[in-house]
């Protein structure tokens, strides 16, 4: 094909504060980049030596300044991550002293790489496949280490595992229905639906519980959004700061003091937590404070979890129940009492017993007790614990699961309406052929084999 | 005049590829000659007496509705009829025919006689002639030349046939006939790579010595099925077939034996499809099963010969009896002839285009068990498009290439050429990805324009023809307007069909879309019509009562044909494409898909392959595009 191919160079680390700094080279041109971007401290330069091996040196620029000490790698195509020559200039973290290793390597010839683009080149080159694609992709997006390690597992090819898994089970079903199809002498329609029936089921099952961990996946790689609620002065802002761990909302006892939406990304047990506090969502004449009131708003709607603050000293009000009212009806609540120092606990179960139905959080924003409870809680509303199981797995590979799962709903429905294997048949194909797509799997001579394994058919 | 003629089209073969080619041929105008090693073998059964059964029954539909015979004359010959798959729904119901074997084959030859422009030939072809790259006739044995613009070669299991039977092999056609020699050293010279498969028959017995009374009796159906959308639906006289069972005392004569099956010791090398195991295959490697089940099957009005289906083998003749007479009701029977294998040359079908030539040499076609099939409709289908394009070839004209959401023929010759076949291909309805739309029952509306089109459908069938599809239009416009209204009478036919009942009035269209109810109910609430060919009313049924399921097939096609749209250029070369794994660059290189749908059904080739194909594809045009634009018009 012969389409000429540049060299293009990125920061390969996410840009967050990290020990070490990555900006990888590749591409034709990737040697002779390195050689204008890097001095070793001894030895040959980076276009004379091995694949695979290691210098240390400085990062210079044109003017042969020291920007940074670093390592290089070279790697040469095709045993490279993306199949091409690759130079990396391992530096200093930090997204400053990275920034300038990069500005350097692009002095030195070569081009920006666009997002992906990476990656996009390890596929074409076939040194990876979809699956793991798009796992590099989450990688290189993870917010925080616990999603980083669910890509790199991905990477290794367990969700591909789990997914063939299910394909294998599905491809017995399908070979069930063939054989009474093309084979009508054998009678083999109870056998068949019984298989169908368990396969199918089992099939949903697995195929649910890799759905959950998609949304733990969407949870990793977007964030968890918890949004605090409540009226004015109960507290909100105190709690928020007790659960950011620093002093950031403006905390006063005159009610409407934090107008506008303040917010702040923690990482809860290795997942990534945005708290937002909100103005407040009462009727207001005051314009700044209404301004502020529909930004609430809008955090709410896109809030995953809500907070309901209450104060517990004062008990339940009609502005609180008001507002309770106001919250979005789809969204999960916790209704968090707070200031519950400063109440007895008789009052307190009072207040629980009117409340029933709403799970229930007691703290004291000021001392921090419950904290750590609330913060339990929150992660298991998200479906965030126990993800020691996860996957991380994309939006394509999450639509794909759903296809599959609707087609094998449909495909118990056609055998419930008494419908034929043809009919059946459809749909259990479809539910095989949307997993595939995650796996990238080719199907057709699959079936045969599976349908003169099991059967005994002849003249 | 000199010696031979000089022919527009010459067939090789006269099996039941070959009459179907031959047939097509001088039907669409060509003048046309059938070679066969002997007159008195023409579209001889050499295995079991019948036509049919899932995928096989739509083939046959399929060759109808194209114009082509088969259907035709097993409406005329058979001994029995059934509607297989009946409680299954109506994309996998078959039908399938038992066969008077001897009049099917005089049928056969008397329809060939009467053929104008067709010519038949006893002779053993030995040679294609070729120059520069066309074909130009073949050479007999006996070294007469017969100069042809194109070519059919539908050898069957002919080519270096050599029989086997325990420890006793011989240089032979199926049933004793004389094998072909030199044709596949011609092949060879002609650069053509050829392969060796084996398949077998069981053993025929005296039916006067079976005792029918130990076994289960299969009858056929009552109604008056036919292949043929010409048939009479004349009530005719049928003959049953009987069902007995092998059991561990058959299993263990077998076993014993095994040193002496050629299957097992060695003296078969080539690979037997495993779809059609001999009995002794079914025993070793299902060794947990108790029984298996054996068919009788007649062979004729008025023989008493039988077929005896389940017992393929190539065990030695005296085990052979051994193993007839352990089984219940063929305790005395008499065999009057040993099950065989037999082996024969095949050529390796990706060397085909979709239109059944040669890629390599113009104007010369390929169809039937030469290409690695087994079965008679197989076979038929491809020696029909093989005649179909040989015509076409001749007229200058474009082949007429089946898709696999046109034809299950499309989806034998796809797969076929695309893919190859490690064994003896047999059509199954789970090779097709549109099941629904590909049924027996529609087979004309799909496809009998197009055999109107290269001019095969004559004008008695495109009446017949067009006058049902008319109706079929009407009856379906009809229900849609009709509206059934919530009276007494309709309650309780819905009522005793189990469906629920009507709030208000619904077009008749939406009642038929329930599952549970049927054209026949219709007719109870006097909305349906009495007076409709069957034919008009199960295609109005199937069609809205499975209309959900169907467009979810459409869909699929439709996803399909953009791909198939994609056409690869000719000269593309795989070798410079880095990203591709080896595999698919060998394959591709070897088979060069016309399209990227068809390199997509190549085995070996990804997903991820095609997609960077598709990328490096979509480079190349818009690279061309460039140049185009740049270079302005010139």
């Amino acid at each position: 094909m012969g389409r000429a191919v540049d060299t293009i160079a990125a920061v390969a680390t996410a840009p967050v504060e990290a020990g070490i700094g990555v900006v990888r080279i590749s591409g034709p041109e990737a040697l002779r980049v390195g050689d204008r971007a890097f001095r070793p401290r001894r030895g040959r330069p980076l276009s004379e030596r091995r694949s695979h091996s290691v210098a240390y040196g400085w990062v210079v620029n044109t003017d042969g300044h020291r920007v940074d000490e670093a390592l290089a790698l070279v790697m040469l195509g095709p045993h490279s991550y993306t199949g091409e020559d690759v130079v990396e200039l391992q530096c200093h973290g930090g997204a400053v002293a990275v920034r300038r290793v990069l500005e350097v390597a692009l002095e030195a010839g070569a081009r920006l790489a666009e997002p992906g683009e990476f990656t996009r080149r390890a596929f074409l080159n076939g040194r990876i496949d979809l699956s793991q694609a798009e796992a590099v992709v989450e990688v290189i997006r993870a917010k925080t280490d616990r999603a980083m390690e669910a890509a790199v597992r991905q990477l290794e090819g367990s969700f591909s595992h789990a997914i063939r898994e299910v394909r294998e089970r599905l491809l017995g079903v399908a070979a069930q229905l063939e054989a009474e199809i093309d084979f009508p002498e054998l009678e083999l329609e109870t056998e068949s639906r019984e298989a169908l029936l368990e396969g199918c089921s089992w099939s949903l099952e697995r195929i649910g519980v890799l759905l959950r961990n998609v949304r733990r996946g969407d949870l990793l790689r977007n964030g968890l959004r918890v949004v605090l609620a409540g009226r004015p002065n109960v507290g909100k802002s105190s709690l928020l700061n007790r659960l950011v761990g620093k002093d950031r909302a403006i905390v006063t006892a005159v009610p409407g003091t934090t107008r506008d939406v303040i917010e702040e990304w923690v990482s809860l047990g290795g997942v990534p937590v945005l708290y937002a506090d909100t103005a407040g969502i009462r009727e207001t004449e005051d314009e700044v404070e209404r301004f502020g009131v529909d930004r609430s708003r809008e955090m709410l709607r896109r809030a995953d979890l809500i907070l309901w603050v209450v104060d517990a000293g004062s008990g339940l009000t009609a502005e609180d129940l008001a507002l309770r009212e106001q919250l979005p009806s789809s969204k999960p609540v916790i209704g968090v009492l707070n200031k519950t120092d400063l109440v007895d606990p008789a009052a307190l179960d009072a207040l629980a017993a009117e409340l029933k139905g709403l799970r229930l959080i007691q703290v004291s924003a000021l001392s921090g007790a419950g904290i750590e409870e609330l913060e339990r809680a929150v992660l298991e509303e998200a479906g965030a614990l126990d993800m020691e199981e996860g996957f991380v797995a994309t939006e394509r590979q999450g639509d794909a699961l759903r296809r599959a799962a609707d087609a094998l709903r449909s495909a118990l429905a056609t055998a419930e309406a008494g419908y034929g294997p043809d009919l059946i048949s459809v749909d259990v194909r479809a539910a095989w052929s949307a997993l595939g797509e995650i796996t990238g799997d080719t199907v057709d001579e699959d079936l045969l084999d599976q349908i003169f394994s099991r059967f005994c058919i002849g003249k | 005049m000199g010696l031979t003629k000089k022919y527009d089209v010459a067939v090789v073969g006269a099996g039941h590829a070959g009459i179907e080619a031959a047939l097509a041929c001088a039907r669409m105008g060509m003048e046309t000659v059938c070679f066969t090693t002997n007159l008195d073998n023409i579209a001889m059964m050499n295995c079991n007496p019948s036509i049919g059964g899932p995928a096989k029954g739509h083939l046959v539909r399929e060759i109808d509705a194209l114009g082509g015979q088969m259907g035709l004359t097993a409406d005329q010959t058979f001994l029995q009829m059934r509607l297989l798959n009946r409680g299954k729904g109506p994309a996998v119901q078959a039908l399938r025919a038992q066969i008077d074997k001897r009049s099917y084959a005089w049928q056969m030859r008397l329809t060939l006689e009467r053929t104008a422009r067709l010519d038949l030939k006893q002779a053993m072809v030995q040679e294609v002639l070729v120059e520069d790259g066309r074909v130009c006739g073949v050479k007999t044995a006996s070294g007469l030349v017969y100069e042809a613009k194109a070519v059919v070669l539908s050898t069957g299991t002919y080519l270096h046939g050599k029989t086997i039977v325990g420890e006793l092999q011989r240089e032979s056609g199926p049933s004793g006939m004389a094998p072909a020699v030199g044709l596949t050293e011609c092949l060879r010279r002609l650069g053509l790579q050829v392969g060796r498969f084996k398949t077998g028959t069981p053993p025929r017995l005296d039916g006067r010595t079976v005792d029918y009374s130990a076994m289960q009796r299969q009858d056929g159906d009552p109604e008056p099925w036919r292949f043929s959308l010409l048939s009479p639906r004349d009530e005719r006289k049928q003959l049953p077939c009987w069902l007995t069972y092998t059991n561990p005392r058959t299993h263990e004569l077998i076993r014993r034996n095994l040193h002496r099956a050629p299957l097992f010791n060695g003296m078969i090398q080539g690979r037997g499809p495993r779809y059609c195991p001999s009995v002794e295959d079914k025993v070793v490697r299902f060794a947990d099963k108790e029984s298996h089940q054996v068919f009788i099957e007649p062979e004729s009005w008025e023989s008493s010969e039988v077929y005896v289906l389940g017992l393929s083998t190539s065990l030695p003749e005296e085990v052979q009896i051994e193993v007839i007479h352990s089984i219940r009701g063929l305790e005395e029977a008499e065999m009057l002839r040993p099950g065989y294998a037999i082996e024969y040359d095949y050529v390796v079908s990706t060397q085909l285009r979709p239109s059944l030539e040669v890629k390599t040499i113009r104007g010369l076609f390929c169809g039937g068990q030469i290409n690695g099939t087994s079965g008679y409709e197989e076979a038929a289908a491809q020696g029909l498009l093989a005649g179909i394009n040989a015509a076409l070839y001749v007229q200058g004209r474009e082949p007429l290439v089946l898709t696999r959401a046109d034809a299950y023929i499309g989806v034998l010759i796809d797969d076929l050429v695309t893919k190859g076949t490690p064994e003896p291909y047999r059509m199954m309805t789970s090779r097709a990805e549109y099941r629904l739309m590909l049924r027996q029952d529609n087979a004309h509306l799909r496809l009998t324009e197009k055999g109107r089109d290269v001019g095969l459908v004559d004008d008695h069938r495109w009446g017949v023809f067009t006058e049902l599809r008319q109706a079929i239009s009407a009856e379906r416009e009809r229900l849609e307007r009709t509206v059934v209204a919530p009276t007494p009478e309709v309650q309780a036919v819905l009522r005793d069909a189990g469906s629920s009942e009507l709030k208000s009035g619904v077009p008749a269209v939406r009642l038929l879309t329930r599952p549970e109810i049927r054209y026949t109910h219709l007719q109870a609430m006097g909305v349906g019509r009495n007076d409709l060919d069957p034919a008009v009313v199960q295609e109005v049924e199937t069609v809205l009562k499975y209309q959900g399921y169907i467009e979810k097939e459409i869909e699929q096609v439709e996803r399909m044909r953009r791909l198939e749209g994609k056409r690869i250029p000719a000269d593309f070369s795989y070798q410079s494409l880095q990203g591709l794994s080896m595999e698919a660059r060998e394959k591709l290189e070897k088979i060069r898909p016309e399209t990227l749908g068809q390199a997509s059904r190549i085995s070996g080739v990804s997903p991820a392959d095609i997609g960077m194909l598709m990328v490096y594809l979509e480079q190349r045009r818009s690279g061309r595009e460039e140049v185009r634009d740049g270079g302005g018009e010139c």
